[in-house]
């Protein structure tokens, strides 16, 4: 199986320059982005193609939530993990129900930043075997 | 977000300088000048209070006492005016009687009749039989003053009487009283004459009229136990007996005599009151029975004026009478005579200063307790006020501590990541030769555990400072604390905890978020656990609704908070724990939260005894 591709999108870049290194060298292939309109026009190109974005809850400009719903409006199959940096646990849990895989509180143990991104990265890539073996059934039935 | 900050600093700055000057402004100065001004006040509601109640009490009393004392002394006069015109009026009719007496028995009998010794004694029998004593005895004089004849007790015949002051006078009028003299018989008397013509010279029929029962005409006007009557003539010799001392009794007569009666001659119908008209009708009667009296008009006017004069202590009524120079007096000390009067006044003063003594009374007790109330209001508003200021602080405390855990999070997660990072690398081959490798491990394992301790820390301040959490759901609180007890049975087993539930009434709920009244119990339970954490005991929780309120007491009977202790037990950062075992955030976030619910904790604690804490929140109504 390929390397998991995440797009790692917060404005403090330190944190994320310091957890993309921790995640390549843990086997990841790992964009970033320093605010949510950046990421979002990582996703719409096609060179990378994120499975898993790991995206702030409080950002400045266009924030967390907002981009979530954009990313799930225009790319319902990337699976999102919010990260929360402070008094916004009731942003990320509202994040869940808006379509985030889960939420995580920075900082967080780099164990179980990787434990959660392979669950989302192991759903989204059955989500999409499903939708390859359902096309396959279509493609199959109208040939038979 | 930095600006944020540093807003919330200065604020928090300003704040605290504030509440500083307030404090040594209130430690130095206030109590002073509130004692004073608190004194002043009082003093201003007393003088006020007796103003306003002695005003009127005084114009009420004062209308009343002048009326009354106006009233009675008119009564009063009145009716001494009354009693001495009377008894003018009896001396008048005595006196002109007498007259009359003498001029009937001249005109009745010829000067040869009378000049017998025999006739004279009959008629004056006949006098005596008729009048009693008064008649003494009756001469006959001719114009040279020879006594021609006499009859009476004196033997007094062939008397020369020419040079007699009476005599002088008498011959020259119809007829003549003489004042009160001795004369030849050594006793006091006076004399009564009639002159008559015969043969063109003048003779005189005279009597002399017994003084004592002239006296006792006069003597019978007694009035109180000072009240007495005399008469004395223009040269202020007394011409009745008295028991009386009187000095200068010739400037008093002066001071008697009626003093206005050219102003009452030019305005006659001012002259005095009614009684002296029918008094003048009385006179006019006397006068038609008199035909011969001639009278002077200002005489008249005399006659019918009583004169008043309060001379010292003394109050005199007098009138002139009739018929001679005469002045009748009476008087009678004024303190007796107004006896009664000066007994109501003496009631009235009584009542008056006891009144007033009431209404002092009562306005120093009024004013002291109505500045004891504003000073008991402004003590409880003070108390207020240190809530609102304290409720301030706290909130201006909690911003700040949310903007710091905000601030420090970001570079902590930092800082955690980069260690990570360190480790990650550590772990490739090239450093596993390294001596230190164990320490740097170790070092690392250290940055990593004390930034996950901050993160705690940030975390626990940020969801005290965060927004009300969207869902907030009934509260069952009697169910809820169950359940938390629960959760707290095993580890009160070691310890020796017992806990006791008690519940007065089943229902009790209120609007809150289920976590965090879950997190206010847990505090509290486990506050209350460590307080009893070497001893063990008992601990109390029970809920109750007073007033609308649900309150819950958690009550325990460990070591207790000393007292400076008690007074920041909500602070954030306070705690007694030792280091790493608490972060003071507790109580901190467990005011915040009820504070939130617009309800209100507090704490009541005795070292070595116990501490309660009281939590009370809005109820929800049971009508539903």
């Amino acid at each position: 199986m390929n390397e998991p591709r995440l797009l790692l999108v917060d404005d403090e870049v330190p944190f994320i320059e310091a957890i993309s290194k921790r995640l390549k060298k843990r086997n990841f292939n790992v964009d970033m982005a320093h605010s949510g309109m950046e990421a979002l026009e990582k996703l719409s190109k096609d060179d990378f193609d994120p499975e898993v974005v790991i995206l702030d809850v409080k950002m400045p400009g266009m924030d967390g939530i907002e981009t979530l719903e954009e990313i799930k409006r225009k790319h319902p199959l990337v699976e999102v993990i919010m990260l929360t940096g402070h008094a916004t646990v009731p942003s990320a849990i509202d994040g869940m129900k808006k379509g985030a895989f889960d939420y995580l509180m920075k900082p967080c143990d780099m164990e179980v930043l990787v434990t959660k991104v392979g669950e989302a990265v192991a759903k989204k890539r059955a989500q999409e075997s499903k939708i390859i073996e359902a096309r396959m059934k279509d493609i199959m039935r109208r040939k038979g | 977000m930095e600006k944020a900050l540093q807003k919330t600093e200065s604020n928090s700055q300003k704040g605290d300088s504030q509440s500083q000057r307030s404090e040594s402004h209130s430690q130095n100065n206030e109590s002073k000048t509130d004692k004073s001004y608190y004194r002043t006040l009082s003093r201003n509601i007393m003088f006020t209070v007796i103003i306003v109640s002695f005003m009127p009490l005084i114009f009420v009393a004062g209308v009343l006492f002048i009326q009354f004392t106006t009233t009675y002394t008119a009564k009063t006069t009145a009716h001494l005016d009354t009693l001495v015109k009377k008894h003018r009026q009896n001396i008048d009719v005595f006196l002109n009687e007498r007259q009359n007496n003498i001029n009937q028995l001249a005109a009745m009998s010829t000067f040869e009749n009378l000049s017998d010794h025999a006739f004279l004694e009959r008629q004056l029998a006949i006098l005596q039989r008729e009048y009693g004593e008064v008649f003494t005895d009756l001469a006959v004089l001719n114009d040279q003053g020879e006594q021609i004849a006499y009859a009476g007790p004196f033997g007094l015949e062939g008397a020369h009487y020419k040079d007699a002051e009476w005599f002088k006078v008498a011959i020259k009028q119809p007829h003549y009283i003489s004042d009160v003299f001795l004369g030849m018989r050594g006793f006091p008397h006076f004399t009564v004459t009639t002159r008559q013509f015969k043969d063109g010279k003048p003779w005189i029929l005279r009597t002399s009229v017994h003084f004592q029962a002239f006296t006792d005409l006069v003597e019978n006007i007694r009035i109180g136990k000072t009240g007495v009557a005399f008469i004395l003539n223009q040269n202020g010799e007394f011409q009745t007996h008295t028991s009386l001392k009187i000095e200068n009794p010739k400037k008093l007569y002066q001071k008697m005599l009626p003093t206005k009666i050219e102003f009452e001659a030019k305005l006659p119908e001012n002259i005095d009151d009614k009684g002296s008209f029918t008094e003048s009708d009385v006179d006019k009667k006397s006068n038609s029975t008199q035909s011969k009296r001639n009278s002077v008009e200002s005489r008249d006017r005399r006659e019918l004026s009583i004169e008043h004069r309060h001379i010292g202590n003394t109050l005199y009524v007098a009138t002139m009478l009739q018929n001679k120079e005469w002045v009748l007096i009476f008087q009678q000390d004024a303190g007796d005579a107004f006896a009664d009067l000066n007994r109501i006044r003496l009631t009235a003063l009584i009542a008056f200063t006891v009144g007033g003594i009431a209404i002092i009374a009562m306005a120093m007790i009024l004013s002291q307790r109505m500045v004891a109330r504003i000073v008991k209001s402004e003590g409880e508003k003070e108390m207020m006020n240190q809530q609102v200021i304290e409720h301030g602080r706290l909130a201006a405390l909690g911003e700040m501590a949310a903007g710091i855990a905000h601030e420090i999070n970001n570079p902590v997660a930092i800082m955690v990541e980069e260690a990570g990072w360190i480790k990650d690398l550590l772990a490739e081959e090239e450093f596993q030769k390294s001596e230190n490798l164990e320490e740097f491990t170790r070092a690392l394992d250290q940055i990593r555990k004390q930034g996950l301790r901050c993160r705690d820390i940030t975390h626990k301040l940020l969801s005290f400072a965060r927004p009300a959490e969207s869902g907030n759901h009934i509260i069952n609180i009697n169910e809820m604390i169950a359940e938390t007890v629960n959760l707290f049975a095993h580890e009160a087993k070691f310890s020796n905890i017992t806990f006791e539930q008690h519940f007065k009434q089943n229902n009790l709920q209120f609007m809150a978020s289920q976590t965090e009244i879950q997190q206010i119990l847990f505090n509290l339970i486990n506050n209350a656990m460590d307080a009893m954490k070497d001893i063990g005991g008992k601990i109390l929780i029970s809920t109750s609704k007073e007033d609308k309120m649900v309150k819950i007491n958690v009550e325990d009977n460990g070591s207790g908070i000393s007292q400076e202790h008690l007074a920041r037990i909500f602070d954030p950062f306070f705690t007694t724990k030792p280091v790493g075992k608490g972060t003071g955030l507790g109580l901190y976030i467990c005011y915040g939260i009820i504070n939130k619910l617009g309800g209100n904790i507090t704490v009541k604690s005795a070292l070595n005894e116990g501490t309660v804490f009281t939590i009370s929140v809005p109820a929800i109504e049971d009508q539903e």
